[in-house]
């Protein structure tokens, strides 16, 4: 499973060592090349691609590798993105809508209960549909914000993979935390499921201290190592 | 040098937070007579020689499909100016 390094890129590494907790090859890839190294699975990870100039994720969307990534997501690529790399889905026009700076104009950070909407993707499939997860969530610009239109096809669609649950935090439009493309092969959201893998080094549970690994899940679905060789 | 100017806002109707954050800030300095402040961008793209009718096209093309994202931007306008 290869994991995208932009400079600017913060998770890549964490994402890489999620990957191998899960069980799996990581393989790093690069920005400026035009190769996946045949991976099976791609993770845009979390940071400031590019600074976060011009727009979050706009320049990285126009990198080399990201049109390489495209054009596999056309063909059935199993794409996650997470916070950076959700806004660089966005960007590059695989996922609908935009990310805007919270609505209260602050960075935030905290370990965030989620409600998994959608579980018939290849990142989701290891959820129960409705059940409630915590993953931490850090940013400033993760309020979704698409037209009445999209809002709706996205509705409609059952395009919504996770919503916020109790706290909206970043004023995002019907508490939308992450999406999915209309064939469930890719997945963007803004909180980080490569912080909650490992006992000793994830959110807080009522069992223990930072013992939470809810995001394993992402990477350990059957319908995820369907496609992994 | 010629350059071509274009300016890109926030959408009006989406919120603008650090256009909200600047305001607060001038009403907490007990500045009353604005009321409302809205940030965006303007780029200069600039030219050897004169601006052709190629160049204004073409970052036309640029300013909808990279410069601003019509999700959540407006490209205000697109003219030539000198910078000197």
């Amino acid at each position: 499973m290869g994991v995208v390094t932009f400079p600017g890129s913060l998770d890549d590494r964490d994402a890489r060592r999620a990957i191998t907790l899960a069980g799996h090859t990581a393989v790093a890839l690069w920005h400026k090349d035009h190769d996946l190294q045949s991976v099976d699975a791609v993770v845009l990870p979390g940071g400031f691609s590019y600074g976060d100039y011009l727009r979050c994720g706009a320049i990285a969307a126009k990198s080399p590798i990201v049109g390489d990534i495209v054009e596999a997501i056309g063909k059935g690529l199993p794409v996650l993105g997470i916070c950076n790399g959700f806004q660089i889905l966005m960007e590059a026009g695989v996922l609908p809508g935009g990310l805007i700076r919270n609505d209260h104009g602050q960075f935030i950070c905290r370990d965030q209960e989620l409600i998994v909407e959608n579980t018939a993707t290849r990142w989701t499939a290891g959820f129960d549909q409705g059940q409630r997860i915590t993953i931490p969530l850090k940013n400033g610009e993760g309020g979704y914000i698409a037209d009445d239109e999209t809002l709706a096809r996205v509705e409609n669609e059952g395009l919504v993979a996770f919503r916020y649950a109790k706290v909206n935090p970043n004023g995002s439009l019907h508490d939308i935390a992450g999406l999915t493309n209309p064939t469930g092969t890719v997945v963007g959201l803004m909180p980080h499921p490569e912080h909650a893998v490992e006992p000793g080094f994830g959110p807080d549970t009522d069992l223990a201290m930072r013992s939470g690994e809810d995001g394993l899940t992402f990477f350990t679905s059957l319908a995820l190592e369907a496609v992994l060789r | 040098m010629a350059v071509i100017i274009i300016e890109v806002m926030p959408k009006k109707e989406l919120l603008d937070p650090a256009g909200k954050a600047v305001h607060h800030a001038l009403q907490r300095d007990g500045i009353d007579s604005f009321t409302d402040v809205r940030i965006g961008k303007r780029f200069e793209l600039a030219v050897d020689g004169d601006v052709t009718d190629a160049h204004l096209e073409h970052a036309k093309t640029l300013a909808d499909e990279l410069l601003s994202n019509g999700v959540i931007e407006d490209v205000i306008d697109i003219r030539i100016g000198d910078v000197s």
